[in-house]
């Protein structure tokens, strides 16, 4: 095992700890700038506000509306991964426990949705959605998260099951209980570790998104935060006080999730990835 | 401390390695209803528009209405005397090889570093992992402002302050420097993912065989060469495929910090594609762009895949 503390511990603890400091200068540079007026920003451009001002934070809630652009967010968020968990881990119990050539060839259908770009289908999917009136609904954009991320997800519950022994399973169909119930029961409960993972993913990356909630949703007044942000600093680019608010506050709700499910997060991004 | 370790866990994979099928598992089958509706879906929104979409890259569609003719491979010949989706190929793969290089190196050094007896190991996993659940979007604005050309803004003013003033650019408007400038904030938000995957590879090379190889004499580069490395192959594919698929299609932060300029200078593929479509009107045109950049995905997935797979085998 790993000795104690050393001198030589000390230095390398030194140097990442210099490290960190480099890296988070962005950041500080960004928090600051929100705490100040114009003229602080003039002539101390890197120095602490003084005095610290708050009406950059308020002026920029209000101009981005970040309020219903946060609930925006959280609604399709939310939709799409219950739907993604649901869906996912029903069709991943029927691949991974049917050994059927039918049951290998979809799977594999289904891996091919991860390496295939969505530029592809980026335009007829556009006129599709478009086709269907969704196009400025949640509803639009919840499908397309689902679409989009299933293969993922897909790929994550399977290789989870594969590893679960089908006794449980099969003493509850024996007992009597429905394919539905034996999995909503039985086999659900057992998938906690992998839901965890595939939540946490799919969380962040639909939260995040930019691209296709800026095609889908520009100007129907249902913007997600990403595309709240996009328009707001494009609106106010040299009002930098009030543009670095804007950015802490849209950043602030993830990084606080973050800060609370840390563990969980890292974990997540780091174990349920393909190997 | 005892020299008593746990058996090193699959470090990364999931249980149940794909394309491999567990037999007989029982003869009770769910039925195939179970995954009709995730494949509905699947099928809607990803198979039927991607078949679609290499589909019009044949043709002269507008992208109004359903007025279309076939054109052959017209589109894949204006592509290769198109300088603009050429210099975009140019800079996508400039931006990939940057990114994954210099991300991956500095991952895994920030891994090397935290994976120690340091007491702040586990308060500096959080911070160089916290950009990664941020909007690439905030980032990029973030970025944006620390580019800032003025002499007294972000970066350049920090440089003045540490007495290295002669050094300060117009990063973003230096058609030469933007890619770069670029690439360097995608590393920023990314070295954390690098960082945590290979934390995970550490965490599973047996602490017995750096203590036998200490014995037999061997430094601190010999064991990382003879012993860490080859046992980190599989958090180097798994890296590297994910930050070369970032990298090809790169899009969000070339739109919010550059839009492509100045000039040509930053357009990748798939800004090229989405201008081309939503800007020209261009839609043919645009899918078959997006079709070269779906077949740069898959071959760069093979060929990797099959290379890191065989170093794995071999390590």
């Amino acid at each position: 095992m790993r000795t104690g503390y050393r001198p030589r511990t000390l230095v390398r603890e030194l140097v990442m700890i210099a490290a960190a400091v480099a890296f988070l200068f962005p950041v500080y540079a960004l928090v600051t700038l929100a705490f100040k007026d114009p003229e602080q920003i003039a002539n101390k451009p890197l120095s602490l506000p003084d005095p610290p001002s708050v009406s950059n934070f308020s002026e920029a809630w209000e101009s981005a509306s970040l309020g219903s652009a946060l609930l925006n967010s959280t609604l399709i968020t939310v939709s799409s991964v219950l739907i993604l968990i649901v869906l996912g881990s029903l069709a991943a119990y029927f691949l991974a426990r049917t050994a059927s050539r039918l049951s290998y060839s979809l799977y594999i259908l289904f891996l091919v949705g991860i390496i295939l770009p969505f530029q592809l289908g980026m335009i007829p999917l556009y006129q599709l959605v478009n086709d269907l009136g969704l196009l400025g609904t949640y509803q639009g954009m919840i499908l397309f998260y689902t679409g989009i991320q299933l293969p993922f997800t897909v790929f994550l519950y399977t290789g989870f099951i594969r590893s679960l022994p089908a006794d449980y399973t099969n003493a509850a169909l024996i007992d009597g209980a429905s394919h539905l119930q034996a999995f909503g029961y039985v086999i659900f409960p057992l998938l906690r570790p992998i839901t965890g993972t595939v939540l946490i993913l799919n969380a962040v990356q639909i939260w995040n998104d930019f691209f296709t909630p800026l095609l889908y949703l520009g100007g129907s007044g249902r913007e997600t935060v990403p595309v709240r942000v996009f328009a707001f600093v494009n609106e106010y680019t040299s009002n930098y006080g009030l543009v670095a608010a804007g950015l802490v506050l849209a950043a602030l709700p993830i990084l606080i999730v973050f800060l609370l499910l840390q563990r969980y997060v890292i974990r997540g991004f780091s174990s349920g990835l393909k190997g | 401390m005892t020299a008593v370790t746990a058996p090193p866990a699959a470090p990364v994979a999931p249980p149940g390695k794909p394309g491999r099928r567990r037999k007989g598992s029982g003869g009770i089958t769910p039925p195939w209803l179970f995954a009709a509706p995730a494949l509905l879906v699947y099928a809607l929104v990803m198979l039927y528009p991607s078949i679609a979409g290499a589909g019009s890259a044949f043709t002269d569609w507008s992208g109004v209405g359903e007025q279309r003719s076939f054109t052959g491979l017209a589109n894949f010949r204006e592509l290769v005397h198109d300088d603009q989706a050429l210099g975009a190929l140019r800079n996508t793969l400039l931006l990939t090889l940057a990114i994954v290089v210099v991300q991956n190196g500095i991952g895994l050094l920030l891994a090397l570093g935290v994976h120690t007896t340091i007491k702040s190991r586990m308060i500096l996993r959080v911070i160089f992992f916290a950009p990664v659940v941020v909007s690439p979007v905030m980032v990029s604005f973030l970025w944006k402002y620390v580019y800032n050309p003025a002499p007294d803004a972000g970066l350049n003013a920090a440089l003045n302050a540490i007495g290295l003033g002669a050094l300060r650019q117009d990063w973003l408007g230096n058609p030469s420097l933007a890619i770069w400038s670029v690439a360097f904030t995608v590393i920023w938000q990314c070295a954390g993912y690098s960082m945590v995957i290979f934390l995970a590879g550490l965490e599973g090379v047996p602490a017995e065989l750096h203590e036998s190889a200490m014995v037999d004499g061997a430094g601190t580069i010999a064991r990382f060469r003879h012993i860490t490395w080859p046992l980190l192959a599989p958090a180097v594919t798994i890296n590297v495929m994910l930050s070369t698929v970032g990298g090809l299609t790169l899009f969000t932060q070339i739109i919010a910090m550059t839009n492509g300029g100045p000039g040509y200078a930053t357009d990748t593929l798939s800004t090229v594609l989405y201008k081309q479509a939503f800007v020209y009107g261009k839609f043919g045109y645009s899918t078959a762009v997006a079709l070269v950049l779906a077949l740069f995905v898959a071959a760069v997935s093979f060929i990797q895949i099959g290379y890191l797979r065989s170093r794995e085998t071999t390590a």
